[in-house]
């Protein structure tokens, strides 16, 4: 056999191979890419549920008595009272009155605050019905179960489908997980206390990373001396950016909290940490973002008399700016999603008010998801995926403005 | 206008400017000394309660404090060897399932994707980074985690519901495109020469990528994958919302494991008082993670550093 018979023979088992080898990559990336699709799917397909909660409408008399005893909870129970008036038995009684939230008193309560005038009369009201009836009408408890190992009773089944004939239960848009804080029952929870815990988290963060980090930038990359000191800030921030996240927090519990004395559970506390963490990321961005300005521009200003300073200030800062805003945003955005180190600061806590300032207790939005993927009630679930589907949809936003800025303010030189 | 002989205001200006660009400068170095010096400081004081080696070499990991001071069982038990293989078992089954994904992915972009898919796949999988740890925990805890548990049923054998299997394969998932960018970044960077010489001796594509580049690339891809496990060792949110919290020495995936980081945020979470061993052992814990993640940080930036002067 000649050489080149051998070679043909072996031609068509490699040819067999190369084609393998090439499918195992498709299928890598297809596997990656398939996780990613089955996680957002997971996020929205149980988030969506969350958009709509049950509300139960019912005729409410402003008895004057009970108003001036702010027995705001009693006025919902008189009325479904009214609404069912065979159920005697007190245990009944007890299930009938929890088809409305516990929180419907409060808003009657609110109600009144703003228009005292309503005393006496009587109005019919959409108020927040209880997480079982809102899982019910979504479909997420099986009515064919056996009564005993169902969350409804037999006899609730049956005051739900009347009021559902009488359209006096429906699902609504549920505003209050927009607009409230953080509360024990999932029919009243809402993220606006951990989002607002969050922005003031990343307020700090920024106020404190984006100045520090792109004044070391600027440092390090024009003023530095090549020489040991310089090179052992280079290592150190490589490495300081792949030290675990939770190691910063532990950082913050023995320093900031403990030799500090600051307050347990601030945003201040928690923005500072999130700052050493991101400090890292911004440098290197901005490091990056003064290379590319090119060597020509600081030259021409320093002929012109320019000091050294003025050289940055005036020519390079302004040229590497979109780079360093990219940079950080990216920077913002892993603090936004960051948890472990909040929860070593006890910005775990639960906390129904929404925080007005860097110094009250607040939670942030990764940790209000992690709190509620803890809870044992159903209603939690959907309300945790909406919350990361809200997350996840600031991360976006954050990360389209980063490359917008990129794409319009890229120079070539 | 005209320029002042006397630029000493000027020189003052352009001094101060420098201090404060110095001073900036070193909070990095301050962050550093600050994770070292506390984590030392608190660790010192915990290692003066319960011994050194009671800690690295003990089997049993029970950290209730006293609630009486004449409680039985209330000095506690502090051997951190279950939580160690704990972490080394979740991160392994991680690397287990990110390493073939994410090579096998970074070779597709690197040399066989056009430059129109490679420009789509590229950043979708760089979205997987750029995803929160607590979603992937939330999906590792409410999703994998009972899918595993029936799965397991199904076919006959136990699963427990907070398993090292699901916290592991979710923490693969996260790490798959870590992998793939920084190989992806080492296969292009190996000579184009090596490359055409091999294609130009008659060897097939695959050949030549499992033969030349592969072999060239491997110091690289090493480093990678050092930076991988590091990120998988300190990983929090995903091993405290799905692994659990029993200290079991196992090496079976399918049981409940706990993790250095889930013992840090147990101790450390909710009010105690902070002069406990309970609470000071989460530093001791801390520390070992951070000297750990370090060293392997470390060596990995030092061989990719190799790597790129090789060919430079």
């Amino acid at each position: 056999m000649s050489n080149a018979d051998l070679i043909k023979s072996g031609l068509s088992r490699r040819y067999r191979a190369e084609r393998r080898f090439r499918f195992y990559g498709i299928v890598a990336v297809t596997v990656a890419l398939s996780f990613l699709v089955l996680l957002l799917l997971a996020v929205v397909g149980n988030g969506a549920g969350a958009l709509r909660q049950a509300q139960i409408k019912l005729p409410i008399v402003f008895e004057a008595g009970k108003v001036a005893d702010a027995n705001w909870q009693g006025l919902v129970k008189d009325s479904l009272r009214a609404a069912f008036p065979d159920v005697k038995n007190r245990r009944d009684k007890k299930k009938l009155y929890g088809l409305a939230s516990s929180g419907a008193g409060h808003d009657l309560g609110l109600m009144m605050k703003e228009n005292p005038s309503l005393v006496g009369t009587t109005v019919s009201l959409w108020l927040p019905a209880s997480d079982d009836v809102d899982m019910l009408l979504k479909g997420l408890i099986d009515r064919t179960v056996d009564e005993g190992s169902r969350r409804v009773s037999d006899k609730e089944l049956v005051w739900v489908d009347a009021l559902l004939a009488d359209g006096a239960v429906e699902l609504q848009f549920n505003t209050r997980f927009f607009t409230s804080g953080d509360s024990r029952e999932p029919e009243l929870a809402g993220i606006l206390g951990a989002a607002v815990g969050s922005a003031l988290s990343l307020l700090v963060c920024l106020a404190l990373s984006f100045p520090l980090g792109v004044m070391a930038a600027v440092y390090l990359e024009e003023f530095a001396p090549k020489n040991r000191w310089s090179d052992m800030i280079e290592v150190n921030i490589n490495n300081l950016a792949a030290v675990p996240s939770i190691v910063f927090g532990l950082l913050g519990l023995a320093v900031f909290l403990n030799v500090f004395g600051m307050p347990r559970s601030a945003p201040l506390v928690g923005g500072m940490v999130l700052a050493l963490m991101t400090l890292p990321t911004i440098i290197i961005a901005a490091r990056a973002a003064l290379k590319s300005v090119p060597p020509s521009i600081r030259q021409a200003a320093m002929a012109l008399g320019a000091s050294p300073v003025q050289v940055v200030t005036h020519h390079v800062l302004p040229l590497a700016m979109p780079g360093m805003m990219t940079g950080t945003i990216i920077g913002m955005a892993q603090a936004l999603g960051e948890t472990a180190p909040l929860l070593m600061i006890g910005m775990v806590a639960f906390i129904v008010d929404i925080p007005q300032g860097i110094f009250d207790p607040a939670t942030a939005l990764p940790v209000q998801i992690y709190l509620w993927a803890d809870a044992p009630e159903r209603a939690f679930t959907e309300r945790t995926a909406a919350a990361i589907f809200v997350l996840l949809m600031f991360l976006v936003v954050m990360n389209l403005t980063a490359v917008i800025l990129r794409k319009k303010f890229e120079q070539r030189w | 206008m005209y320029v002042t002989p006397s630029r000493k205001m000027r020189k003052t200006v352009e001094a101060l400017v420098k201090v404060i660009l110095v001073l900036s400068s070193t909070v990095a170095i301050l962050t550093t000394v600050g994770i070292v010096a506390s984590l030392l400081f608190e660790s010192m004081r915990f290692f003066s309660a319960v011994p050194v080696t009671d800690f690295l070499f003990g089997l049993k990991w029970s950290p209730q404090t006293a609630i009486r001071p004449d409680q039985v069982g209330s000095s506690g038990a502090f051997g951190a060897v279950p939580l160690f293989a704990g972490t080394m078992l979740i991160s392994a089954i991680a690397m287990f399932v990110a390493t073939p994904i994410g090579l096998f992915a970074a070779v597709f972009l690197a040399e066989y994707a056009s430059p129109r898919a490679r420009s789509l796949i590229k950043p979708a999988l760089e979205i997987l980074a750029g995803i929160p740890t607590v979603v992937y925990g939330f999906f590792a805890a409410l999703m994998v985690a009972p899918w595993l548990r029936g799965a397991g049923e199904s076919a006959g054998f136990e699963v427990s519901s907070e398993s090292a299997l699901a916290a592991g394969l979710v923490m693969g998932v996260m790490i798959i495109p870590l992998i793939s960018s920084l190989s992806d970044d080492v296969i292009t960077a190996v000579p184009g020469t090596l490359r055409e010489g091999s294609l130009g001796l008659g060897a097939t594509k695959s050949e030549t990528i499992r033969q030349v580049i592969l072999p060239a690339a491997l110091p690289g891809i090493m480093g990678g994958l050092l930076l991988a496990a590091s990120r998988a060792i300190g990983e929090t949110m995903i091993v405290v919302m799905a692994a659990g919290l029993s200290a079991n020495l196992t090496a079976n995936p399918f049981q409940a494991v706990t993790t250095v980081t889930v013992q840090i945020v147990t101790l450390l979470t909710g009010d105690q008082e902070f002069d406990s061993p309970k609470t000071l052992a989460a530093f001791a814990l801390g520390l070992m993670l951070f000297v750990t993640t370090l060293m392997l940080n470390v060596i990995a930036l030092a061989i990719v550093k190799k790597f790129r002067e090789q060919y430079e």
